[in-house]
């Protein structure tokens, strides 16, 4: 079985340097049969890769030890959960991870693709098949996941005791979709400037690839971003740390792309910047890549250092990047610009939103590559970390989510900024009082913490204003907006869920930095502490064994307002003796959205431990946001599929109309 | 205002707008880097009172002092020379004697570190990148010993 995954694999490779050469040149030369080898190819490489990836997670499920990889990751006591997760909790295996949802999403082209232009098809999916090829080689030539151990060893050495988790299992597979999804994107732009030819046809084709990358780029960050806050035991739930900016810099750009890319979709403008930035969103999700796979970071995520890689990954890195921006600079100007809008309109304020965001992808990249920059230039080794970033990224968001609530109300071609303010009116009204209610009743609140209150309020109910006017809210009867309500365009629905989850994530980062409280101390059974009025009692410490760990509970009752324990609540040391480490398991309560969160320290001589205890107000509104802004990208996604789609749902878009007229 | 006044005035604000940016971030980065040392570098840097550096090496056996509450002092060692750092708070999983760590913080007027955050981040090896480069580079790394 293995070694069907294994040549599965070079077949996959083979495969797809037919994908890239074939309909390459079948488009040079118009040929259509050469062309039309490109989806047959593409869809053949997807299920030869499933079955190659289907064979690895084979032999971790069944502790199959005489795989080198299996038996560096995996221990035959682990769950099977986590067995199988273990597939991709390491370096081989991520990365076949990664080709396998890049070959995915170029089936997906191929199968759905088929109202393409026939030439625009054949270059995307041969472009998707040289990123393919490299990558493949990538995986043969340096981390080949299916090499045997001749004699097979016993047993194996235990998956890294941290990525024993459920988040694990979900955070990897979320972001790659995010991350390896922007490589449509690129794949289409590429295609464009090798055609020289693009028009609003393509950029109605790449916004739901764009969406569907962004979607799930938003929940793999929020993801690893809970997943590190509750298994690091840190309590802390952004550290700016290299490998989570990583994933962020394709995130931002991802999201100043989904900007502009609707103002190319709906008035033709723009066109030239939106291709560049699709090709900068992917070209920052190889960066990614190639910051967390070659080592030149430590951290949990650098499974491996071998310099090989690294040096493999970065001539991947020249090729594309370097690349597409010399076909970029050869043939931008062929593509003519397009529409022509005044500075105060709803394209301005999207053209605003792109220089604050890819201004604030910049400071990230700086930060993020500085550090090496310094080092590789041997002049001392330096950290950027929180300081940094909150000194420039912040300054650099505040302006933005102020603007925010008034580009969806901007009417296109050219606004009244003045009749927007007025309708926005309310919801200053209701910032302005959460400001002046957090300033004056809450205990401790800074000026900073009312701002930021306010802001986020400002952001929730701007864009709930936006939902109100665009069903007339105050104009008509109720029936009639309530009839106006439910024929909105899923994608205005989209668009304020969107803005809304981002008020909420930052009402979460708020209320969490400005509100939060935390306490260290030394505890003995029996003893009680108090936070935020929240009264915690010490039940002591317990040893307990689990499959392939044993780990000391240390136990703690809340006690309620009538003196009874309302709820009780465990945080655990692990020990795993295959890898002889030891693992904070956190304990938390959550009330109302708010969170208790304690994490067990080292045990003293006279019987009491180190316990570290958070209050967390607000806290799960930061991840609940980034649920919130996924539901408005599905929504957004909803929307196309009516309008973009196969010629048979045209009928449905015709009468989808007249409801989309509504301004 | 004619359209070729409004076009360069959109075109002078993007720039002045880029222009604080790169200053800000340019400013940020001489402000808020902090530079990392072995503690026998320290005898050749000229520290600043109060500033803020990562000091890193090896937990040096034996030192490890678990004190009232939360406060533990420990020395963090080059086998060249040793500082000493005192931490209040809980250490990280993998600290331990003769492993690799890092701390941040600054030095306190008696010249012990004060460290408000200890990282033992590390790869397989048990040592951070930092730490195994700067031994490595004194000559004291062992590449046997983590086998």
């Amino acid at each position: 079985m293995v070694e069907t995954g294994h040549f599965a694999l070079v077949l996959a490779f083979a495969l797809s340097l037919v994908q890239t050469l074939v309909p390459l040149y079948g488009a040079r030369t118009g040929n259509q049969r050469l062309m039309a080898v490109g989806g047959p190819v593409t869809v053949t490489g997807f299920a030869l890769t499933a079955l190659s990836f289907a064979a690895l997670g084979g032999a971790y499920a069944t502790s199959d030890f005489s795989v080198a990889s299996v038996w560096e990751n995996s221990h035959s006591l682990q769950p099977l959960i986590y067995k199988i997760t273990g597939t991709w909790g390491n370096h081989e295996g991520s990365m076949l991870l990664w080709v396998l949802i890049l070959t995915f999403f170029g089936a997906l082209v191929a199968v759905f693709g088929s109202n393409l232009p026939a030439t625009l098809r054949a270059n995307v999916l041969a472009v998707q098949g040289a990123i393919g090829a490299t990558f493949f080689l990538f995986i043969l030539a340096t981390s080949n996941p299916f090499i045997r151990l001749n004699p097979a060893p016993i047993e194996g050495r235990d998956l890294n005791p941290v990525l024993q988790d459920l988040g694990l299992a979900i955070h990897p597979p979320l972001l790659y979709l995010g991350y390896v999804g922007f490589s449509i994107c690129f794949s289409f732009s590429v295609a464009a400037l090798i055609e020289g030819r693009i028009d609003a046809s393509w950029a109605r084709w790449v916004r739901p690839w764009t969406l569907v990358a962004w979607m799930f780029l938003t929940g793999g960050i929020a993801m690893g971003s809970y997943w590190a806050y509750y298994e690091l035991g840190w309590g802390g739930f952004w550290f700016w740390d290299p490998v989570e900016n990583a994933s962020f810099m394709p995130w931002l750009a991802g999201t100043a792309l989904l900007h502009s890319a609707i103002v190319m979709e709906k008035r033709s403008a723009l066109k030239i910047w939106t291709l560049l930035l699709a090709i900068l969103t992917f070209s920052l999700s190889l960066l990614g890549t190639f910051l967390v796979r070659s080592g030149v970071l430590t951290s949990v995520h650098a499974f491996a250092t071998d310099p090989t890689r690294g040096i493999f990954i970065l001539c991947i890195l020249t090729l594309f990047i370097g690349g597409s921006l010399a076909l970029f600079a050869l043939r931008a100007s062929q593509l003519t610009a397009g529409g022509l809008f005044h500075p105060i309109s709803r394209e301005g304020a999207l053209v605003l939103n792109n220089l604050f965001l890819t201004t604030a992808t910049a400071t990230v990249l700086v930060g993020t590559l500085y550090p090496l920059a310094v080092e590789a230039l041997s002049a001392g080794k330096i950290s950027v970390g929180a300081p940094f970033f909150n000194l420039t990224f912040g300054p650099l968001m505040v302006p933005l989510l102020v603007v925010v609530p008034f580009g969806p109300l901007l009417a296109w071609k050219r606004g009244d900024l003045y009749a927007v303010a007025q309708r926005l009116m309310a919801a200053f009204a209701a910032a302005l009082l959460a400001m002046l209610v957090t300033g004056l009743f809450v205990n401790g609140a800074s000026v900073f913490a009312a701002l930021g209150v306010g802001l986020a309020f400002w952001l929730v109910c701007g864009a709930l204003t936006d939902l109100a006017v665009k069903s007339g809210f105050g104009n008509v009867s109720p029936a009639i907006m309530l009839r106006r309500f439910a024929g909105l365009p899923r994608s205005v629905f989209g668009t304020t869920l969107a803005h809304l989850g981002l008020g909420l994530t930052t009402l979460g980062i708020v209320g969490t930095l400005c509100f939060g409280t935390e306490k260290i101390l030394s505890m003995h059974a029996g003893e009680s502490v108090e936070l935020s009025g929240h009264t915690l009692r010490f039940e002591g410490l317990y040893p307990a064994q689990g499959p392939n760990y044993s780990e000391q509970r240390g136990r703690f009752s809340l006690i309620g307002a009538d003196g009874g324990v309302s709820a009780e609540i465990t945080s655990a040391k692990r020990f795993f003796p295959v890898r002889q480490t030891t693992t904070t398991e956190s304990g938390i309560e959550t009330i109302g959205f708010s969170q208790l969160y304690l994490s067990l320290g080292d045990e003293g001589t006279d019987g009491s431990v180190v316990v570290r205890l958070w209050w967390k107000p607000l806290v799960t509104l930061i991840w609940g946001g980034g649920l919130v802004m996924m539901a408005g990208a599905a929504m957004s996604l909803l929307d196309r599929r009516l309008r973009v789609g196969a010629p048979s749902r045209r009928r449905k878009r015709a009468t989808a109309m007249p409801s989309a007229g509504v301004p | 205002m004619t359209r070729k006044q409004k076009r360069l005035s959109v075109i002078v604000g993007g720039l002045a707008f880029l222009g604080a940016a790169t200053g800000l971030t340019f400013y940020a980065l001489g402000q808020k880097a902090s530079y990392f040392y072995m503690p026998a570098d320290l005898t050749t840097a000229s520290l600043q009172p109060g500033q803020r550096i990562r000091l890193g090496g090896l937990v040096e056996k034996g030192t490890v002092v678990r004190g009232q509450g939360a406060t533990v002092a420990f020395s963090v060692t080059d086998t060249h020379k040793s500082v000493k750092v005192t931490y209040t708070g809980i250490l990280p999983d993998l600290f331990r004697e003769e492993q690799g760590v890092i701390t941040e913080g600054a030095f306190g007027t008696d010249g012990v570190f004060i460290a408000d955050s200890v990282l033992a981040k590390h790869d397989e090896r048990y040592m951070p990148k930092e730490v195994a480069d700067g031994l490595k580079a004194k000559g004291v790394w062992q590449e046997s010993k983590s086998e």
